[in-house]
């Protein structure tokens, strides 16, 4: 019960002791612990990053969406607006042609009316000049009466 | 065999010394040059086993979650880690080692002391055929474990001491602590009480639990042991279990709180040792 030289081998074994607790045991299992550790932060702060990552992406995708519908309704509206151009543009070509058409019907018929007079004229000249040298039968030459012929037909 | 010769033959360390160390009369070791051969194998036997568990351990250690034996070990690793930020300030890398090993290690020679008193000196003295083998079981009992854990812890004090504040800084605290600059005698006579005391109350504290543990289990085995003759016996066994069996759950508490006290303690003196004084 009295202190004795069993206290230096007991110190002797106790400070071995220290040294091996903490070569198997302590260090390692500490490592461990703290790599563990390590881990589950560094899991937690990716999941936390990756939700945070996922609002930015949901908030992007519906950016993008209303963005693509806004570009949808400008297409439309462009479309629709060309067509009426289109639309407006064929109408007034429409309308050019056929006053161009009835322009040149009207100016045909013009003509064809001036020619037929003329030639109508010039039946009546011949008509007269024969009716006149069936009456006079050889007092007029025609020939020798062309001018006065003339004349007759312009006046009429 | 008389309670008295019972009690004293369990309280005997088996010693083992020169032959002219030995007591003529009493047959007994006595002088310095006496090694406690019961106190260095079983508290070397524990501390084996915690080494080879430890290395077990390691072999088979899991990163990811573990279980059964690996999860206790590191509640214990988690605890005693928990400890040490809390109450040591500053880093040393040695002070958590240390604490872990003397809570377990304390802990398990306590524990001896939950393993009936009379099984292992019966065992021992069936094996060696002497009726007289002498052997105390319990390594924290021995008043050698403790004191060489406390002076071992006294030593790094004073190391810390010297180490953190230089050997002027120790010298200081020794002058001028507690009452300042004009009660320079007393304030010696102060500080090497108080420091001390610090391996004396760790020592004492746990020698002296332990000691008287183990007395009162000797004294519970006592009631059944030598009280019970003829139809005594079927009053006094039954109380003897009961006792033994209430102070054994009671002392399952004790056991643990001296090793956490010599634990507490000893990381809180090395972290008094590893702060600055400061000046009067």
């Amino acid at each position: 019960m009295s202190i004795n030289a069993t206290l230096l081998i007991q110190i002797i074994a106790f400070v071995l002791l220290i040294w091996f607790v903490n070569k198997v045991l302590w260090g390692p299992i500490s490592k461990l612990m703290e790599e563990r550790q390590k881990r589950i932060a560094d899991g937690l702060s990716a999941a936390e990053k990756g939700k945070r990552e996922l609002e930015l992406a949901e908030k992007r995708a519906k950016e993008v969406l209303k963005e693509a519908k806004e570009q949808a309704q400008n297409i439309i509206g462009q479309a629709e607006k060309r067509a009426n151009e289109i639309v407006d543009d064929a109408k007034t070509k429409a309308q050019e042609e056929a006053d161009r058409v009835r322009a040149g019907a009207q100016a045909e018929l013009a003509q064809e009316v001036a020619a037929a007079r003329e030639q109508l004229r010039g039946d009546v000249a011949k008509l007269a000049v024969a009716g006149a040298g069936q009456i006079l039968a050889v007092e007029i030459d025609a020939a020798k009466h062309q001018d006065i012929l003339d004349r007759l037909v312009k006046q009429i | 065999m008389g309670t008295v010769e019972y009690i004293q033959h369990h309280l005997q360390n088996n010693a083992v010394c020169s032959v002219d160390s030995i007591n003529p009369v009493t047959g007994l070791c006595e002088g310095f040059w006496t090694f406690n051969m019961d106190t260095i194998l079983i508290s070397i036997a524990l501390g084996v086993l915690i080494v080879l568990a430890a290395a077990r351990l390691g072999k088979r250690l899991e990163t990811g979650a573990p279980s059964g034996f690996q999860n206790a070990v590191e509640g214990v690793l988690d605890f005693v880690g928990g400890q040490v930020r809390d109450t040591f300030p500053g880093k040393n890398p040695l002070i958590a080692p240390l604490a872990l090993t003397i809570f377990v290690w304390v802990w398990l020679m306590n524990f001896m002391d939950l393993v009936p008193v009379d099984l292992l000196p019966l065992l021992a003295q069936m094996v060696t055929g002497d009726p007289h083998f002498h052997l105390k079981v319990v390594p924290t009992t021995d008043l050698n474990t403790t004191m060489a854990m406390a002076l071992s812890v006294f030593a790094l004090i004073i190391f810390y001491n010297i180490k953190v504040k230089g050997l002027w800084g120790f010298t200081k605290m020794f002058l001028f602590h507690p009452f300042g600059k004009f009660f320079i005698p007393f304030n010696i006579v102060m500080t090497l009480i108080e420091e001390v005391s610090k391996p004396l109350s760790l020592g004492l504290r746990l020698f002296g639990n332990m000691f008287a543990g183990e007395l009162v289990f000797l004294l519970i085995a006592l009631i059944g042991g030598t009280l019970a003759v003829g139809i005594g016996a079927l009053f006094w066994a039954p109380l003897q279990a009961l006792l033994g069996l209430g102070w054994l759950i009671f002392h399952i508490l004790v056991i643990t709180l001296q090793a956490f006290i010599f634990m507490v303690l000893t990381i809180v003196y090395l972290g008094m040792a590893h702060t600055e004084m400061d000046d009067h």
